[in-house]
């Protein structure tokens, strides 16, 4: 198993959470911190699951999303989408900008787990 | 005989009392005191600059040459002051509402703000009273000489040059130190003014000593004297019409345009109404001024010995009777006759040349003209001070030069025709909206070119400057050219023959021109706003809504007005509108306002040239120009009331429009506090619950789990921050906090903050400029709380401030019983659209949750100061972020 993931969160204790966790699981964890630029990197390194957060300094991961799900190549990219702002009107948002699932923080690193081993088709 | 020594003694006495007079006269107006130092009295006194030196002494000369003639000097301001309705009252009223800084200022702002208009009556005045100075120079140095006894050597006239020199040298200092002190022409000078009235009162009785000794003393009271005039050949003297009226016409004309006339009468008027008073003051004081006259030149001429200078007698009659004293009352008179008018006049020419010459010169020559010139008082006042340097020079260098020849005393009249070739230009300028700035250019130097070739060349005496030949035959043997027969009409007294050619040729041309010529968008815009000046006293618009920042313009106003009074006017004007803060809408309105008050620093062309540089649009739009066109009063009546009730609607609009989006953007905030206050403790949580549940698991090495239990202890550290903070503000809020007043010393309070603040982002090295001395003042408020404030405000600087150097500059400052401190970075400052946001809670800027805070910091500090007492504001406009703290040196206790 080399399945790559590539995590976009700009909290860096929560970034080496979740590094910790799936780098432990035999992934390779790649990560970026800044919205603006994300696009980019997600592009030069085409992932096999995508973990993306919603509040990010320079663009929203909502709007990251939508450009995503515009781009034939990238429209089948799995994603998971973190958010912290616990409210119903959340979800709903990712589920419409076409996120596959949705995990609201804080989160039990056992379910981080299994939703990206899921999306990854394992 | 009073000793020479003595004298000199009790002459700087005297100074010494005058810096006292005007040193108190500053101190009084600075704490606000100003009744009386702007009373109708003091103004009245003030006018008596008027009566120079050569009127003190010289009238008496003048009295016994030419017998009653002398009474012209006076008749003619007599009736202009009488008949102050017509003229006075309007000239004062544009001065107040034109911002008018000099009578230069005024003929240039009337013609649609033409600079070069402002140069052409600054040359005039400046070439017109250089010799009336020189002869103020030369009255003290021949009264000086009269005491120092018969020394006729060679060294005399050395001694009497440097007599001259140190009288300039000393009135120079004493005219920059209270002539210079601010910027705004508008903003009297009360030291100068309250010293000059004491030295009005001093030459007044000085003269009337000299009178009733005369009188009483040396004849034997009135019908002595009475009797002694029926015999001398002053009786024989006989009235020439022409040159009795050509006299007092131009000493009328030179009571209103004489530079320092101008400067007391309009420019430092404090309010109309002292005219009435002057009205008949001021001719009161004039005729006490000559009651005595006739008596002292007929007593004189009878007693002292033959060939004495009767223009000396006021001092000769009372030391020819062994009266000391009365002499040095007399001296003492003179000198303030001769002083006063010298620093007033210094006043009003060094103006003139820096608003007119120097300012448009540095506009011209700076690249990037008004735009980010930073502080120019400095450069104006330096300015100032130049030329007040500079106008003392060229008197004391004419009074060197011309050797005091007699031909100095026939000056005051050459002066006076100078300066009375403004009067068709000002005249015009008040009664006929058709003068145009061409016209009045083409009048002005018409008759100051004849003025200078019939008048003011050919009074340096024969063979001096025009030789003899030239004066016979005329330049080049043109026999119609001869300067004092033009048009070979000859026979006429030089004096009227040159008041008659230029003034009507001036006249002819001002008016013709004028005729001719077609006034610009911005003269008849002027023009109404002087004609009509009683009429509608409104704002001329000139402006268009421009796409000017009110940010930039504060910072251009600030480098002339100063930081407080420009910050002060800046926050008036918003608050005319109906909003908060520093900055106005730039309204054309707000433009026109903007330009008054710059206009009373540095004129109306440079301050109309220096908006133009950020007004977009600054031409004269067409509805301006048909508001100029619609004559019909009733019209203008129904309109103007109109427009005052749109005014107070489009205000009470403004206001609402700006409380409900504050009230919106409060609304999205209060939705966004919840998801906030939900975000901030879920994003330590995650980390909290993540890294247990790593550790719960086991198997980790030693190093990674003491790590991994240090991200644990840290964010709940977060967490608990968070909580606090939340809890404070609530507490602030609602006003339940405890205060601990105490009393400290601000510098004190200071170091503490930034050595607590020092810790965040620790990695910066930060340049704090402090003003140690200023910070020393005790303070009486909840220091702990002050401190907070300072802490939050440094550390902000230190996470915000996005420059390559990064600056903090901590500016302390009393004023009143207020304390305002202030905190300058040198950043790019928050931008104008949310600065009026920063202070709620959660308004963090950016998004950047790596700035540690939750965004609560600053909604702290403004509940923290209000619960001070004080405020907590941003100042736009520094050149970097700011934020001023002001509170109350003592806390007031508020009514429970």
């Amino acid at each position: 198993m080399d399945k790559r993931v590539l995590l976009i969160e700009d909290e860096p204790n929560i970034i080496e959470a979740i590094r910790f966790i799936l780098a432990r699981d035999g992934w390779a964890v790649a990560t970026h911190s800044d919205g603006e630029t994300a696009l980019t990197a997600i592009r030069a390194s085409v992932p096999d699951v995508l973990v993306l957060d919603v509040m990010l300094p320079g663009r929203s991961g909502f709007d990251i999303l939508a450009d995503l799900r515009a781009d034939p190549g990238l429209q089948a990219l799995p994603v998971l989408m973190l958010t912290a702002k616990g409210q119903g009107g959340a979800r709903g948002a990712a589920e419409q900008a076409g996120a596959d699932r949705f995990l609201t923080k804080p989160f039990a690193n056992a379910e981080v787990l299994a939703t990206v081993r899921e999306l990854a088709g394992l | 005989m009073v000793p020479f020594n003595l004298l000199v003694a009790s002459c700087l006495l005297y100074v010494i009392l005058l810096f006292l007079v005007a040193f108190w006269a500053e101190r009084q107006a600075q704490r606000g005191r100003v009744k009386w130092l702007r009373s109708p009295l003091v103004y009245t006194l003030s006018l008596s600059i008027y009566c120079t030196a050569w009127t003190f002494y010289g009238a008496v000369g003048y009295a016994a040459r030419s017998g009653l003639e002398f009474v012209t000097i006076y008749l003619g301001p007599t009736l202009v002051l009488i008949g102050w309705w017509w003229v006075l009252r309007k000239l004062v009223r544009i001065g107040r509402t034109q911002r008018v800084t000099s009578i230069a200022d005024l003929i240039s702002s009337r013609f649609g703000k033409s600079n070069l208009l402002g140069v052409i009556v600054t040359l005039i005045c400046v070439v017109a009273a250089t010799p009336y100075i020189a002869l103020q120079l030369q009255s003290v140095t021949l009264s000086f000489n009269v005491f120092a006894g018969p020394v006729p050597e060679g060294w005399a006239m050395r001694d009497s040059n440097s007599t001259a020199f140190w009288v300039a040298a000393g009135l120079t200092l004493f005219t920059i130190l209270f002539g210079t002190r601010n910027l705004d022409a508008n903003e009297r000078h009360n030291g100068v003014v309250t010293a000059i009235a004491l030295e009005a009162v001093v030459k007044l009785v000085a003269l009337l000593a000299v009178g009733v000794f005369t009188v009483w003393i040396v004849a034997s009271g009135p019908a002595d004297i009475l009797s002694r005039i029926e015999a001398s050949e002053i009786s024989d003297w006989q009235m020439q019409p022409g040159r009795w009226a050509g006299l007092t016409f131009l000493a009328g004309a030179a009571i209103l345009t004489l530079p320092r006339m101008f400067q007391v009468m309009v420019v430092e008027n404090a309010d109309e109404r002292h005219m009435a008073t002057a009205s008949w003051a001021f001719p009161l004081y004039l005729f006490a001024m000559s009651l005595f006259v006739v008596p002292i030149a007929v007593v004189g001429l009878a007693v002292l010995p033959e060939g004495s200078n009767p223009d000396l007698f006021v001092l000769t009659l009372p030391l020819a009777f062994d009266q000391g004293g009365l002499a040095m009352l007399a001296f003492l008179g003179g000198f303030s006759s001769a002083t006063s008018m010298v620093i007033v006049e210094a006043i009003a020419l060094a103006t003139m040349v820096s608003n007119h010459i120097v300012m448009p010169l540095w506009l011209r020559f700076r690249t990037g003209g008004a735009r980010g010139a930073g502080d120019v008082r400095g450069l104006v006042l330096n300015a100032r001070r130049l030329s007040i340097a500079g106008v003392l020079a060229l008197g004391y260098g004419y009074f060197a030069l011309s050797g005091g020849s007699s031909a100095l005393a026939a000056i005051g009249l050459i002066s006076f025709v100078g300066v009375a070739q403004i009067l068709p230009a000002m005249l015009g300028g008040l009664f006929w909206r058709g003068a145009t700035r061409v016209g009045a250019a083409a009048g002005l130097l018409t008759g100051f070119a004849i003025w200078l070739y019939v008048l003011f060349l050919p009074s340096f005496g024969a063979g001096e400057l025009f030789g003899a030949e030239l004066m016979l035959q005329g330049p080049l043997g043109i026999g119609w050219l001869r300067p004092q027969a033009l048009f070979g009409i000859t026979g006429i007294d030089p004096l009227l023959h040159a008041l008659f050619w230029s003034l009507s040729l001036n006249t002819a041309l001002f008016c013709g021109v004028s005729l001719l010529t077609f006034p610009g968008p911005m003269e008849r815009l002027q023009g109404v706003a002087f004609v009509n000046v009683f009429d509608h006293s409104g704002p001329t618009r000139g402006w268009s809504r421009g796409g000017a920042e009110a940010e930039d313009l504060l910072a251009m106003a600030q480098g002339i007005l100063g930081a407080d009074e420009a910050q002060g006017f800046f926050q008036a004007q918003a608050a005319a509108q109906g909003k908060a803060g520093f900055l106005p809408d730039t309204t054309p309105e707000f433009f026109a306002a903007l330009e008054r008050r710059l206009a009373g620093s540095v004129g109306a062309a440079t301050a109309h040239a220096m908006i133009a540089q950020f007004a977009a649009g600054a031409a004269v739009s067409v509805q301006d120009l048909m508001a100029v066109a619609n004559e019909a009063q009733q019209i203008m009546e129904y309109s103007s009331q109109l427009e005052a009730k749109s005014e107070e609607l489009a205000r009470t609009a403004r206001a609402l429009s700006e409380a409900n989006e504050k009230l919106q953007a409060l609304s999205v905030q209060k939705d966004a506090f919840l998801s906030q206050i939900s975000h901030e403790l879920r994003t330590p949580m995650t980390s909290i619950r993540a890294f247990s549940e790593i550790l719960m698991e086991g198997g980790l090495e030693g190093p990674d789990q003491a790590r991994y239990a240090e991200i644990i202890h840290d964010e709940t550290i977060r967490l608990t921050r968070l909580l606090d903070d939340l809890l404070d503000l609530s507490v602030l809020e609602n006003g339940r906090v405890q205060l601990n007043v105490q009393v400290a010393n601000l510098h004190d309070l200071i170091d503490r903050a930034l050595q607590a603040a020092g810790q965040t982002r620790v990695e910066r090295r930060f340049v704090i400029h402090r003003d140690l001395p200023a910070e020393h003042m005790p303070i009486f408020t909840d220091t702990d709380r002050l401190v907070q404030v300072f802490i939050n405000l440094i550390s902000n600087a230190r996470k915000y401030c996005d420059a390559a150097r990064p600056e903090l500059t901590i500016k302390v400052r009393r004023r009143g019983g207020q304390i305002e401190v202030d905190f300058i970075d040198n950043g790019s400052g928050i931008p104008a659209g949310s600065q009026s946001l920063v202070f709620e809670k959660f308004a963090r800027l950016t998004d950047t949750t790596r700035a540690g805070g939750a965004g609560l910091g600053l909604a702290i500090c403004r509940e923290i100061m209000a619960n001070l007492g004080g405020t907590i504001t941003y100042v736009p406009g520094q050149g970097g972020a700011a934020f001023r703290v002001a509170l109350p040196a003592r806390r007031q206790r508020e009514a429970a």
